[in-house]
């Protein structure tokens, strides 16, 4: 297996699909370009179980690594390589992406050549951002990828459609404007732009926090951290099913991603001096966005707040390391930020399993509001027993996946300081409140109209794709250890990094 | 080989749930409820082997990991089982209760759509209340907790088109989380202070951190312990629905009867008890701690009494003597006479699950009537309900010689002895909590079993016993009601039955000092008839047989006569009133306020579309003064060429 350059693969196989389908699949008839979307999706969700098997999780050194010469002229390299990091980060793009693909089968009818390709080439950028060693190819694949993501809102969203993408483009492009201008001035301080090689560079204190807070601009918007989070929730009720899934699970764990893979180990001095500042935003998130979200009236927009504030405990996660790095406690450290990880999986396939379940309602009934349902339960068993599934993962249900970040999260933040625990705990409350609330209003009680007394119960395909994910999130949530296990290494090498100074 | 009889006793229910859940249909209703009794039938009989094994042959337990769950740094967090005498008592009790539940079942779930998913979730719940109870750690425990939860919140929702009854079960989880916030806070406090997650590490460094303290609020040191045993409590309150946290219980009963006998009455209700006399080794360190466990207990045993006597719905009557009588737990806990809160567990979970049956049965006859005043006179046509109702409603009370008398009044007698500040009023509660007992539990007989019969003709005509299925785990929880408090009082309280698992400082021992006067059961009967507490039991019967028998005008001319009191009283203190007038619509304006404030008209209103604004205005600004004409260029470039050099030169200078 070591022969074949896998990361290169798993890029583009998906983008050169993609490139197919949008090219030749759209003289063909839609069935064909839903198997060659959904063949092409497949194999790359292959491709990453291999990595995953061929993957040493007893180091932290990069792995499946390729180099080469992009852009001599610049010193910019083509370089790839995962960690226990971004591994599972690449694995859950890749599943997510088979089942969107799903997702979109016959409920796409407008350019469905279109909607396949875009997914597909958009696949392909995100695991390439996540595998990405040389930062200018990072940031390469991180602009690409807004443009599927702007066409598949823009084209196969909502009425307001054109606000959302708009909001969407311009909140994330200015904050990555200043990303470049961060890495132009590292490679000038580091001669490199090799990201293993700007994690040594060493930096002024001025100098780490200006590029702290360029980071800070691109990734707070990505995640999306308060209060540069009101793009998210324009953005996922305008966009379609399979665009919100993607733009939760995966597009918001790339700020996160961000923040451990640059930031912090750029800037470690800096990042430790605004923790608390970072801390104080992530509570903000997790308290504040969790009551905005009990008064929802819109089930997309109700599942957008609630993942910022889930999103809160992610940056919550990371930034109470330092604080516990000083205190030399090394173990809880890695909980917090190894418990922000988790949460990042978990989250991905919560809400992407909560945008699927809004999608199941929203092409039976073409309603959003929850006010529209009620008695779901009656006519639909099955969707109310997956749905039951996620909305208690999604208040951290132990034995769910939803549960373990938190926990973790919540168990090493009580030793930052007891208060940010208390508040990171509101959620407890709060997230079961907004999420159970919706469930009730939705599901339970009388059958709220003839049209909810006439929905059919969701069908084989759709049953493929919620159970998928309901098995994903009962399997880590009872046994987290195989995700812990990878991650380790990695992480403890990061707080290494982390505890030294630069200046 | 032990070991893997508790695997079996934890994984048969949730294989019976798995199979009666997913499979429901395909085996049918006679396939579900066969799968599911035999799997907690199997249960059932392990842990009584169990408990043979641990607590009468005196075997060494188990205390072991099953498998890893996660490793970070130096933390490993391990699922694993701890048994030894109190929770092998905990699994016995459990799975006896559960499996006479599932029995009764067949019989009251008989004619319901939902048979299979019904039995699907109480083993369920059973797999999960003994994951809770055969922890070693508390990540499990955390976990069984709120899995519990979970299960009960489905089962009150059961019939989830009935408005009354999915409001009750949001309420119930949402209470419950309050709690659980309390109880994380309170493990992460004890992660924080030992390092460790495994009860065994835990309490082996409990000794070591007694002096230490960390901030508190405004500038206070806070003792660790005591911190971390309060928040433990906290979640305590909200599982075993102790005041101001009980709020839930009442609202529960809108589930169906069986549940209301297994999860709010007889075992899930109980976790928070288990829970505190299974960090005794803590509780142990703190006297504070102990002393606000003591007060809520006491607080909750009176006040909570004082509703039955109000409520017309038979099951709510039922339900507000549970959040009594689980006050005596507390207080018998905050007393550090946990082997006695124990012991009243059991023989509560016998005589309140038969309670609730019996009054499951009369509702099954009354064809799901449930208000009392459209009830009377049905001893005459269901004999074995009336007599077991009865002899529930003695071990209730604590008549001399049934099994609630044994551990109820060791659990006033023990708090008689506490040496602790508050243990005065606490005895007061507990005293004429006992009155009070005995005053609503026969007025709930007298009113539905004598007097005039005061439910409709067809009602009437359709009068008669339940079927066997129903009235014979009455009998089989009846016979416990009567016999367990004379076997266990012993050795429960004053022999070795709970060896090394529960822990009690040597200066607060108050059942080793109630040792002293012991002389056996018999004498403990016998002494009864010059107690108080016997004497307010019977005072309670007089007056409740006077009122409510003898001049059934009365009681409503009471009622109005103290109009004030009986207002408060059936409005349930205004609690639910509080929470949900006033908190849980502050929350939702606290929710509301924010968007439409901070999110709509703050970030995007003013920084977001106000920064587009701003753009939109500098390019207007920026349009016209590109007009077009060459000169104005021309003449620009000039100015711009001229204001270059002598910055320049000036700066040269």
């Amino acid at each position: 297996m070591t022969g074949l350059p896998l990361l290169s693969l798993l890029v583009w196989t998906p983008i050169v699909g993609g490139l197919w389908v949008l090219f030749a699949g759209v003289g063909r008839g839609p069935s064909t370009v839903r198997a060659v979307a959904l063949v092409v999706s497949l194999a790359t969700f292959v491709l990453s179980i291999f990595l995953w098997a061929g993957f040493d999780a007893g180091t932290h050194e990069m792995q499946f690594v390729e180099r080469a010469v992009w852009i001599s002229a610049f010193d910019i390299h083509y370089h790839l390589g995962v960690d226990g990091i971004s591994l599972p980060l690449v694995l859950l793009t890749t599943l997510m992406t088979v089942l969107v693909v799903l997702a979109g089968w016959v409920v796409i009818e407008y350019r469905p050549a279109h909607y396949m390709a875009a997914f597909l080439i958009q696949e392909g950028l995100m695991v390439g951002a996540f595998s990405a060693l040389d930062s200018i190819l990072f940031y390469v694949f991180w602009e690409a990828l807004l443009i599927p993501m702007f066409l598949i809102i823009g084209i196969w969203g909502g009425p307001r459609r054109i606000y959302a993408t708009v909001k969407f483009f311009l909140y994330t492009f200015l904050g990555s404007v200043l990303m470049l201008v961060a890495l132009l001035y590292l490679y000038s301080e580091a001669d490199s732009f090799a990201i293993l090689d700007l994690h040594h560079v060493p930096l002024g204190f001025t100098a780490q926090v200006l590029v702290f807070i360029a980071f800070l601009a691109a990734f707070a918007v990505k995640v999306p951290m308060w209060p540069v989070h009101t793009w998210l929730p324009d953005a996922h009720v305008e966009a379609p099913t399979g665009g919100s899934v993607i733009l939760a699970a995966i597009m918001l764990k790339l700020g996160g991603y961000g923040f451990v893979r640059l930031s912090m180990p750029i800037a470690p001095d800096a990042s430790a001096e605004l923790a608390m500042f970072m801390i104080a935003l992530s509570l903000v998130a997790i308290v504040y966005v969790g009551f905005v979200a009990l008064a929802q009236p819109d089930m997309k927009k109700l599942i957008a707040y609630s993942s910022i504030s889930h999103m809160g405990f992610v940056t919550l996660g990371f930034f109470i390391a330092f604080s516990l790095m000083e205190a030399g406690d090394a173990t809880s450290a890695a909980l917090g930020v190894e418990g922000a990880l988790v949460q990042m999986i978990s989250h991905g396939f919560i809400s992407g399993a909560l945008f699927l379940c809004v999608g199941v309602m929203y092409d039976r009934l073409h309603s959003r509001m929850i006010g529209d349902y009620g008695g779901v339960a009656h006519p639909m068993p099955i969707f109310a027993t997956f749905m039951m599934l996620f909305s208690l993962a999604n208040s951290g249900l132990p034995g769910t996946s939803g549960f373990v970040g938190e926990f973790m999260v919540i168990l090493a933040s009580f030793k930052a300081g007891a208060w940010i625990a208390v508040l990171a705990a509101t959620t407890l409350v709060l997230g079961a409140a907004y999420t159970l609330w919706m469930y009730k209003r939705v599901v339970y009680g009388p059958v709220a109209s003839d049209g909810v007394a006439a929905l059919s119960d969701i069908g084989r395909r759709e049953f493929v794709i919620l159970g998928v994910l309901a098995v994903m999130v009962l399997a880590f949530g009872l046994w987290p250890a195989p995700l812990l296990e990878v991650m380790e290494p990695s992480v403890e090498h990061l707080l290494e990094h982390l505890a030294r100074s630069k200046l | 080989m032990m070991f893997q009889v508790y695997l079996c006793i934890v994984l048969a229910p949730l294989m019976g749930a798995i199979v009666a859940g997913l499979f429901g249909r395909a085996i049918g209703r006679a396939g579900a409820h066969r799968v599911t009794i035999g799997a907690v039938a199997i249960s059932t009989m392990l842990s009584a082997f169990a408990y043979w094994d641990v607590v009468v042959a005196g075997n060494s337990g188990f205390d072991g990991t099953i498998y890893t769950w996660g490793v970070v740094g130096d933390l490993e967090i391990a699922v694993g089982f701890l048994v030894d005498e109190l929770s092998a008592t905990m699994m016995v009790v459990v799975t006896f209760v559960s499996l006479m539940v599932h029995i009764y079942t067949i019989g009251y779930m008989r004619d319901d759509p939902g048979y299979q998913r019904f039995f699907s979730y109480i083993s369920l719940f059973t797999f999960a209340m003994l994951v809770l109870v055969m922890s070693n750690n508390f990540m499990q425990l955390f976990f069984g907790w709120e899995a519990v939860g979970v299960v009960s919140y489905l089962l009150i929702g059961f019939w989830f088109d009935r408005e009354s009854a999915v409001r009750a079960n949001l309420k119930a989880f949402l209470v419950n989380r309050v709690g659980d916030l309390g109880f994380l806070i309170g493990i992460a406090c004890l992660f924080m202070y030992t390092g460790s997650l495994q009860y065994a590490d835990v309490f082996d460094a409990a000794p070591g951190i007694v002096e230490s303290t960390m901030p508190g609020l405004w500038g206070a040191e806070w003792s660790v312990l005591t911190f971390a045993c309060i928040c433990l409590f906290i979640g305590a309150m909200g599982k075993s629905a102790q005041f101001p946290l009980h709020v839930w219980l009442p609202d529960s009963m809108e589930g169906p009867t069986p549940i209301s006998a297994l999860i709010h009455a007889a075992t899930m209700v109980t976790a928070g008890i288990f829970m505190v006399a299974r960090m005794s080794p803590l509780f142990e360190h703190s006297e504070t701690a102990l002393s606000v466990v003591l007060v809520i207990g006491a607080i909750t045993a009176l006040f909570m009494g004082l509703l039955g006597l109000v409520a017309h719905d038979i099951k709510r009557v039922v339900a507000y003597s549970t959040l009594s009588q689980l006050g005596y737990m507390t207080v018998g806990l905050g007393a550090s006479a946990y082997a006695a809160s124990i012991f009243h567990l059991g023989t509560h979970a016998f005589f309140k699950a038969l309670l609730f049956l019996a009054a499951g049965s009369v509702i099954i006859a009354m064809h799901h009537e449930q208000d009392m005043r459209r009830m009377g006179g049905l001893r005459k046509y269901m004999p074995i309900t009336w007599i077991t109702s009865l002899i529930g409603t003695l071990a209730l009370i604590g008549t001399p010689g049934f099994s609630g008398f044994f551990s109820k009044e060791s659990i006033i007698e023990a708090v008689h002895h506490s040496t602790l500040p508050m243990a005065g009023f606490a005895w007061l509660c507990v005293l004429s909590g006992v009155f009070v007992t005995a005053l609503y539990s026969f007025r709930m007989y007298f009113l539905v079993f004598h007097g005039a019969e005061r439910m409709d003709e067809h009602t009437r005509e359709h009068l008669h016993e339940t079927p066997a299925v129903v009235t014979v785990p009455l009998v089989l929880l009846a016979i416990p009601s009567m016999a367990v408090g004379w076997i266990f009082v012993e050795p429960m309280l004053y022999g070795s039955h709970f060896g090394e698992s529960i822990q009690v400082d040597a200066g607060r021992d108050v059942l080793a000092a109630m040792a002293a006067s012991w002389h056996g059961a018999a004498a403990m009967v016998r002494h009864a008839f010059v107690t108080a507490p016997f004497w307010l039991a019977l005072g309670g019967f007089v007056v409740a047989w006077f009122l409510w028998f003898l001049r059934p005008d009365i009681p409503a001319r009471i009622a109005h006569a103290f109009g004030a009191v009986h207002t408060v009283l059936t409005r349930k203190y205004y609690f639910d009133d509080l929470y949900e007038s006033v908190l849980a619509a502050f929350g939702r304006g606290v929710g509301s306020g924010l968007w439409r404030v901070g999110d709509v008209r703050l970030i995007d209103g003013f920084m977001v579309n106000g920064s587009a604004r701003g753009v939109g205005w500098l390019s207007g600004v920026v349009r016209r003064i590109q007009t077009g004409l060459l000169y104005h260029y021309a003449f620009a470039m000039i100015l711009g060429l001229l204001l270059l050099v002598s910055l320049f030169v000036m700066v040269r200078l």
